[in-house]
């Protein structure tokens, strides 16, 4: 398997990828790779791949407890849990991620009005730093704060234990409601939030239009069919060069036109979390130079008008794929965590030199708004940025480990 | 159902005792290293086993023990230990290629042996062993490891007949490229097949009682064209 990031945009060669850990290089474990910047990556020197530690351990049937080695999947997870009717209480946008991953970058979903990022659902994990020392870690530690989060640069983590959420059934009620302005996104998630636990919209920046997209865990058990093929690979390298504005274009038409459902239907969790997992290299859509991901937040008490002014400025450079979804009130635990009360955009843009200072720009009017970047998702914003977004930075610092390090932290540490 | 596995904590058993766990299997799960096997019992026994048991031995030895402690009642054993040398490593180091040819031959052959007696007596059972496309042609990169295959390959076949009488199974697995820790030194090319896939092929190849599988199937027909090659052109 080759260890590179989702995005692919950023070239990197790891000196050696390890399974066991080995402290005589900087290192930074590994999961699935599907961050899509260089949290992930650790150039010319030690990736620690945790696939082979990826074992569940001990499940409750009566409390919901799963204590799991850090590699395990939520993809696996989801497949042994759900059966004996429990679900993950936070997951992100794809189930090809460690349980690892989702501490060290503090995931959110299209729950995170309700439970807040994946951090808060941790109940304890161990740490194995460089010294050698295990450290049992629960949410009142200062280094439970730092790893969560904390994108592998606090240590090892070797086994969590995380608090899963009963349901009734696999299936998730679903609605897809069309709406045509900002305005009216922001009054059908004001009414959402309160009705429903899962809310997202989906936009289309050309024409500023979208799909609100709104469920709830199906209240009686029924019977749900998963579709039939769960992730294929396609040949991608031949689409590549049909990825072009006015297809993009077209296709977010189609989207918006073709997949909309005024009345609420049952549909499998799978294709409600996770639609893109069914394309298992959807990345490769992108060609050989990738794609980077933008995703940003605007505090509550700035309004949408920087929103709007961001979506006005990409506008041009066309986002193939548009998300936006009001975080809530709750506390993220970690000190680097990126969700917070506000809105919350991701834009996927096939990567290109002439972005760079577009993003640049955006940049500056997210931090002109108190808001931040996500990291998971970066691959280039600039180093004194960073710190801005993340003021916690310094006292962040004081927790990592002397001998991991990643691409990202020693690109905006420069 | 009560399935014995042998070198539990390899990539391609690991996979197959999910399956078996998957369906309320009980487990009896041999390794050399204990560090290792826990996790996986655990493991286990979160994915549904019924009951799982640990026996952590060198496979090199106590193959006796290794029959004896897994009891009566066994529906499957796996036989699934190995090790994969770097050809160029052992070239020239005769005993490097003993050892070898010990763990992946002798060990194998000497735990079908104790198992085949002991299905025998209950009439019933199936044994599954993993061999190895390498065992089908000798070959410049892996002789040492395919000689030992081929020497598992040939007992299997003339054992079966013996057991056949006694309503005893033998099911010889031949994979070709798995991506498992064993095979993490050698570059991936786009024959390499995944262990679960791998895997859910063992199954079903062990419930239905086959006789020789390739996974994924088509090694088989490669294997095929390999072994028609004449000698002169098996350079690789």
């Amino acid at each position: 398997m080759a260890h590179e990031s989702w995005g692919k945009w950023i070239r990197s060669t790891p000196a050696r990828v390890l399974y066991e850990p080995r402290f005589d290089d900087l290192i930074l474990p590994y999961g699935l790779g599907r961050s899509y910047g260089d949290v992930c990556l650790n150039n010319g020197h030690t990736l620690l791949d945790t696939s082979r530690m990826s074992h569940l351990l001990a499940f409750d049937d009566e409390t919901g407890v799963l204590t799991c080695e850090a590699g395990a999947t939520l993809d696996d997870i989801l497949q042994v849990l759900v059966p004996r009717g429990w679900f993950l209480p936070v997951t992100p946008g794809t189930k090809f991620v460690t349980v690892g991953g989702c501490i060290a970058n503090d995931v959110h979903g299209k729950n995170h009005h309700r439970a807040g990022t994946f951090g808060r659902h941790v109940l304890s994990f161990e740490l194995l730093r460089s010294d050698g020392a295990r450290i049992h870690c629960t949410p009142t530690d200062d280094l439970f704060r730092a790893t969560v989060g904390g994108l592998g640069l606090t240590g090892l983590i070797l086994t969590a234990q995380v608090q899963l959420r009963r349901i009734e059934s696999p299936a998730i009620v679903e609605e897809r409601i069309p709406f045509r302005s900002l305005a009216e996104f922001e009054s059908l998630s004001a009414a959402s939030d309160a009705t429903h636990e899962y809310t997202v919209a989906w936009l289309d920046t050309f024409r500023t239009r979208g799909l609100f997209i709104r469920g709830n865990h199906a209240s009686s058990p029924r019977q749900i069919r998963r579709p039939a093929r769960r992730s294929r690979k396609l040949p991608m390298a031949p689409v590549a060069p049909f990825l072009t504005r006015a297809t993009v274009r077209a296709l977010n038409t189609a989207y918006f036109h073709g997949t909309s459902r005024a009345h609420p239907k049952p549909v499998h969790y799978d294709p409600f979390f996770y639609p893109l997992d069914a394309i298992a290299n959807w990345n490769s859509v992108y060609g050989r130079r990738g794609f980077l991901q933008y995703q940003f937040v605007i505090p509550e008490e700035q309004g949408m008008q920087p929103v709007a002014e961001i979506l006005g400025r990409l506008k041009r450079a066309g986002s193939s794929l548009t998300v936006i979804k009001k975080f809530g009130a709750l506390q993220s635990p970690g000190m680097l965590s990126f969700p917070r009360l506000g809105t919350t955009v991701s834009m996927d843009f096939a990567a290109g030199d002439e972005l760079l200072p577009l993003l640049d720009q955006c940049d500056a009017l997210v931090e002109a708004a108190g808001g931040s970047v996500y990291p998971a998702k970066d691959a280039r914003m600039a180093p004194e940025r960073f710190r801005r977004f993340f003021p916690q930075w310094e006292d962040f610092r004081r927790h990592t480990d002397p001998q991991f390090s990643s691409s990202f932290w020693r690109r905006v540490m420069q | 159902m009560k399935v014995a596995i042998i070198g539990a904590t390899s990539g391609i058993a690991q996979e197959v005792a999910k399956l078996y766990a998957r369906d309320g299997a009980t487990l009896f799960l041999v390794a050399r290293d204990a560090a290792r096997l826990d996790p996986v019992a655990a493991d286990l026994r979160v994915r549904g086993a019924a009951l799982v048991e640990t026996f952590v031995t060198d496979l090199r030895s106590n193959h006796a023990e290794v029959a004896a402690r897994a009891g009566e009642g066994i529906d499957v054993v796996l036989i699934a230990h190995g090790t994969l040398p770097d050809q160029r490593a052992v070239d020239r180091d005769p005993e490097a290629q003993r050892e070898a040819f010990e763990l992946n031959a002798t060990s194998v052959i000497a735990l079908t042996a104790h198992f085949a007696n002991l299905l025998e007596s209950a009439k019933h059972g199936t044994i599954a062993v993993i061999g190895s496309v390498a065992g089908d042609r000798g070959r410049r990169s892996n002789y040492v490891y395919g000689a030992a295959k081929a020497a598992v390959h040939a007992y299997c076949e003339g054992i079966r007949n013996r057991l056949a009488e006694s309503n005893v199974s033998i099911v010889l697995i031949k994979p070709g490229w798995v991506s498992t820790p064993m095979t993490a030194g050698i570059k991936q090319n786009p024959l390499f097949a995944s262990a679960t896939s791998v895997a859910s092929g063992i199954q079903s190849a062990i419930a239905r009682r086959r006789t020789t599988v390739y996974v994924p199937g088509y090694w088989r027909w490669l294997s095929l064209v390999v072994r028609m090659l004449p000698g002169p052109l098996v350079k690789f």
